[in-house]
């Protein structure tokens, strides 16, 4: 059966390599995604610290489409589309009063019976590393790849983990490692971009990513390897404005983890939309070979 | 659900368990939360001195305060409490209590993007995040604004002009219409 695939508002503008690259990679592994029809934005930070009712009735209605097209799970790749629709299904799953009143807000019944999961649980728990080994055919030897998880993967873990350990998840270097590259433990693995303030509050976005840069940098990353389009804009789009404040020029490329499993498997740098970065990931790729 | 509270609540403290579904009594001070906090220092309270002007019923005080709407919604401080303190959860509360009972933000910023992220999705169904940087950036008057950025991802197509829209908008409407929300325009 077909996974149902939410890809989320970014997808369609600052985060499109990671659509083409998640949909190239699935392709390839033989899972077949469906995307759900006509989704709506899960309404982000900017629901939550509005409306509690709305923060929950945003993600419903995708939860309901999804049930309508016969989907028995919803794949995001974004961590905050993750979050929101996972943190909705888990509220309402428990809550029976807050769902009736849901249903009544969007005027439609949900039957909880979809699996809510992110792009990481379906390579790793859905798909499993193992299987997933067998289609790298361009091992990534050589390349120090560090895992940036950020917040709203695994936070709070009450209610969403795509790994049980808040504080140190490993997922992601499970399936780097399966890939042939190097990677390991570094401080900053999630700790706060400060992702929600993007515009209204350039200078926290700023000092945090500069940290987080700072950090990788000081583990011997040669990229920095995301599973979130929000995490990515501000890790990679902003380095030149951080050059300016905090005088390090990183130029540390910033990778999706779908680019990287794509690299692997023998794919395209343009092919993966990997061209489309602020900060080129070109040279990094070429001198380890791998394009 | 928020919103919603009985008659026997005594003080501030109580009102804000309750609006939240969260035990603010539980807090004892370790610190936990400011310790893991990655914007405390922007911030005019730290998270552990807000849970205790809660429990000391200082309303006026902590709706007052700059810090609910600085918290970045990491969830590293509700993750960590060794009390089970769903401490994001509050700052939630914290900020829609504020607007219900119409508190000026200290930080307008926020309170403008966030009306005008939601005006847009309530519109279209989604967010374009081209339409929410350029609507955001004269709405607060710096045109000029990550201009440089905007060039760039211009130049890799990541820009698109055309309206992203989806079918449901009127379900949209009504998911707004419905829903308690004190959403205003932006300015």
């Amino acid at each position: 059966m077909a996974y149902g695939y939410y890809p989320g508002c970014s997808s369609h503008g600052t985060a499109k390599e990671y659509d083409i690259s998640t949909k190239k990679v699935c392709e390839r592994l033989g899972l077949k995604l469906e995307e759900v029809r006509d989704w709506n934005c899960c309404g982000a930070s900017p629901a939550h610290a509005t409306s509690e009712e709305l923060a929950l009735a945003l993600p419903f209605r995708n939860l309901v489409l999804a049930e309508k097209q016969g989907l028995d799970s919803i794949m995001s790749t974004c961590s905050a589309c993750y979050n929101r629709l996972k943190v909705a299904h888990e509220t309402l799953k428990k809550a029976p009063e807050i769902l009736n009143r849901i249903s009544e807000i969007v005027g439609e019944p949900y039957n909880k019976t979809l699996k809510v999961i992110h792009f990481l649980d379906l390579i790793s728990k859905e798909f499993g590393v193992e299987k997933m080994k067998e289609s790298v055919i361009k091992p990534l030897t050589g390349l120090k790849a560090l895992s940036y998880y950020g917040c709203l993967l695994t936070r709070p873990p009450k209610l969403v983990s795509i790994d049980p350990d808040a504080e140190n998840p490993t997922i992601m270097e499970e399936i780097i490692e399966a890939l042939g590259a190097e990677t390991g433990y570094w401080s900053h693995k999630t700790e706060c971009c400060g992702a929600s303030f993007a515009l209204d509050r350039t200078d926290i976005v700023l000092r945090l990513s500069n940290e987080i840069l700072k950090a990788a940098r000081f583990a011997d990353a040669d990229c920095i390897i995301v599973a979130c389009p929000l995490c990515f804009a501000n890790l990679d789009m902003r380095q030149s404005q951080i050059a300016s404040k905090y005088g390090v020029n990183y130029s540390l490329p910033v990778l999706f983890i779908s680019e990287l499993m794509g690299i692997a498997m023998g794919m395209g740098y343009k092919e993966l939309g990997i061209d489309k970065h602020i900060v080129s990931a070109k040279n990094l790729l070429k001198q380890k070979d791998l394009i | 659900m928020i919103y919603q509270l009985n008659a026997d609540v005594r003080n501030f403290g109580e009102a804000i368990s309750q609006l939240s579904d969260v035990d603010i009594y539980a807090c004892y001070q370790c610190g936990k939360c400011t310790a893991g906090c990655p914007i405390v220092m922007e911030m005019s309270h730290t998270p552990n001195q807000i849970m205790r002007l809660i429990q000391l019923g200082l309303k006026e005080e902590v709706l007052n305060s700059l810090t609910p709407w600085l918290c970045a919604a990491c969830e590293t401080c509700t993750t960590r409490c060794p009390k089970g303190v769903d401490i994001a959860k509050i700052m939630d509360t914290l900020r829609i209590l504020a607007r219900k009972e119409g508190y000026q933000s200290k930080e307008p910023s926020v309170v403008n993007f966030n009306d005008i992220f939601l005006n847009c999705i309530k519109d279209k169904g989604r967010l374009q995040e081209t339409h929410l940087a350029m609507v955001y950036n004269l709405k607060t008057k710096q045109f000029f604004k990550d201009a440089d950025i905007g060039r760039k991802l211009f130049m890799k197509g990541k820009i698109s002009l055309s309206s992203d829209k989806i079918k449901g908008t009127d379900a949209m409407k009504s998911i707004f219409e419905r829903s308690r929300a004190f959403l205003g325009k932006g300015e």
